[in-house]
């Protein structure tokens, strides 16, 4: 049994626009994390890449992406509780 | 045997294909391709037909997209493609190159990187970024970019580079050591007694001549230059050009002394054609003696720019040459450049321009 599988559980909802970058995703996963950084890494073992879309190396969540958790904007630090709602969300930026 | 001939477009939204055949008059348009990425450099393949696309999302960062299928389906990856934590981060994939079965990239801020699996995976060849120039190195307005991979068509240990602002650096041990190789090019940005510097030029693109590697061509934001010992000097070769300052350069496929460019009127003149009339010139004798081509190419209120990966010609005989503009048009020439057509307009700002043509 992985470690993954002894931290709580937790839901996210992945950004529209990750449909077209990663087709097998579904919209809204349940996963086992205790920091955001450990659900990146979570998002990552299940479809590979997905971590590089949303961290730089720094590393840091990417300046144009924003995560959510119980409407607060949070880092890769940011511990989670079990059954907490994140939001992965795309900034609004361009021209 | 069927012939088909691809131009790959980069744009500053997605990736776009133009398809025909031998004749090159009519053409197909397919894209935008890459989930609309600003796609900086597209190539191909021609031994695989696989497509290479180098880009960067402000979103989700850089990447490398690949197709197998000519355009259809495309994944991307990103996977070690980065600096070390705590280094500022890779922001985008400005230029790609195959050489010796290999995969080259060349990013933003400037660094280069290998793939030994169809970019898939890639790590970087640090040696570049110790060269001991590199605290010098200074970004354009482009950013601080890799923006020319030249490598050797036998000898898979030498490769050259360029970056912008920072100069040609070569290798001859696989990327462990570089030299900076830009002696007689010139810096204007400099002052008087400080033209001509071992390293710090803004080198725009660098290509090689078919056949001859040790035969190099630059054009500079401060001329344009011939060498022919493989960068260690370089002579100018901008005497009979309306102007000494442009974007790209492309090579003919199979004569070493004939070489395209798109001469811009000045860098604080607003970088367009001379006269807002199109045109782009062509050199013969290795820059000797120049000509402008013209014939089907827009004479008047031309206020276009041409970027620096934004010309290329074919391999087919005669050879097609083509241009992209930064107000997303492609022009096209079946004849060596000797009459032109529009074949695709109302594009995002095009930023990159190469071809592939498939027997089949």
């Amino acid at each position: 049994m992985s470690e993954e599988t002894f931290a709580p559980p937790v839901h996210v909802r992945l950004p529209a626009l990750f449909a077209g970058l990663f087709p097998t995703a579904e919209r809204e996963v349940t996963l086992h994390a205790r920091t955001v950084a450990e659900m990146i890494e979570a998002l990552d073992a299940r479809w590979p890449g997905m971590r590089d879309r949303l961290c730089d190396s720094t590393p840091a969540i990417r300046r144009h992406i924003n995560v959510f958790v119980e409407g607060r904007r949070v880092t890769l630090d940011t511990p989670l509780q079990p059954g907490a709602r994140v939001y992965i969300l795309t900034a609004i930026s361009g021209g | 045997m069927t012939t088909k001939v691809l131009v790959l477009l980069g744009t500053r939204k997605g990736a776009f294909i133009l398809e025909s055949d031998a004749e090159r008059r009519s053409w197909r348009l397919r894209g935008p391709f890459c989930e609309t990425w600003p796609m900086n450099h597209v190539i191909a393949d021609a031994a695989t037909g696989t497509i290479y696309g180098a880009g960067g999302n402000a979103w989700f960062g850089p990447a490398v997209w690949s197709s197998t299928d000519l355009g259809d389906s495309w994944t991307h990856s990103s996977e070690g493609l980065a600096y070390a934590p705590g280094e500022p981060p890779i922001t985008s994939v400005w230029s790609l190159a195959l050489g010796g079965g290999r995969l080259y990239a060349g990013v933003e801020p400037a660094g280069l990187f290998v793939s030994d699996d169809g970019g898939q995976s890639w790590t970087e060849i640090g040696g570049l970024r110790e060269h001991p120039s590199r605290p010098a190195w200074n970004a354009g307005a482009g950013g601080l970019i890799l923006h020319s991979i030249v490598p050797h068509p036998i000898d898979v240990e030498q490769i050259w580079v360029a970056i912008s602002v920072a100069g040609v650096f070569h290798t001859a041990d696989g990327g462990k050591t570089w030299e900076a190789r830009n002696r007689g090019t010139r810096a204007d940005f400099l002052p008087d007694d400080q033209r001509y510097p071992e390293y710090g030029q803004c080198v725009h693109c660098l290509v090689m001549a078919p056949g001859t590697p040790n035969r190099l061509y630059q054009q500079n934001h401060c001329g344009m230059y011939r060498s022919d010992d493989g960068g260690r000097s370089w002579d100018s070769i901008e005497e009979g050009l309306p102007s000494s300052f442009g974007f790209p350069a492309a090579v003919h496929p199979r004569d070493p002394d004939t070489l395209y460019l798109v001469p811009l009127n000045g860098d604080i003149a607003g970088r367009f054609m001379p006269d807002a009339k199109a045109a782009v010139w062509r050199t013969t004798d290795g820059g000797k003696t120049w000509r402008d081509l013209r014939e089907g190419l827009p004479q008047q209120n031309a206020f276009v720019g041409v970027l620096r990966q934004a010309l290329a010609t074919d391999r087919l005989a005669p050879a097609g040459v083509y241009f992209g503009t930064s107000s997303g048009a492609l022009y096209a020439s079946a004849d060596e450049g000797e009459s032109w057509t529009c074949i695709a307009q109302h594009l995002p700002a095009i930023s990159s321009v190469e071809t592939l043509v498939l027997e089949g």
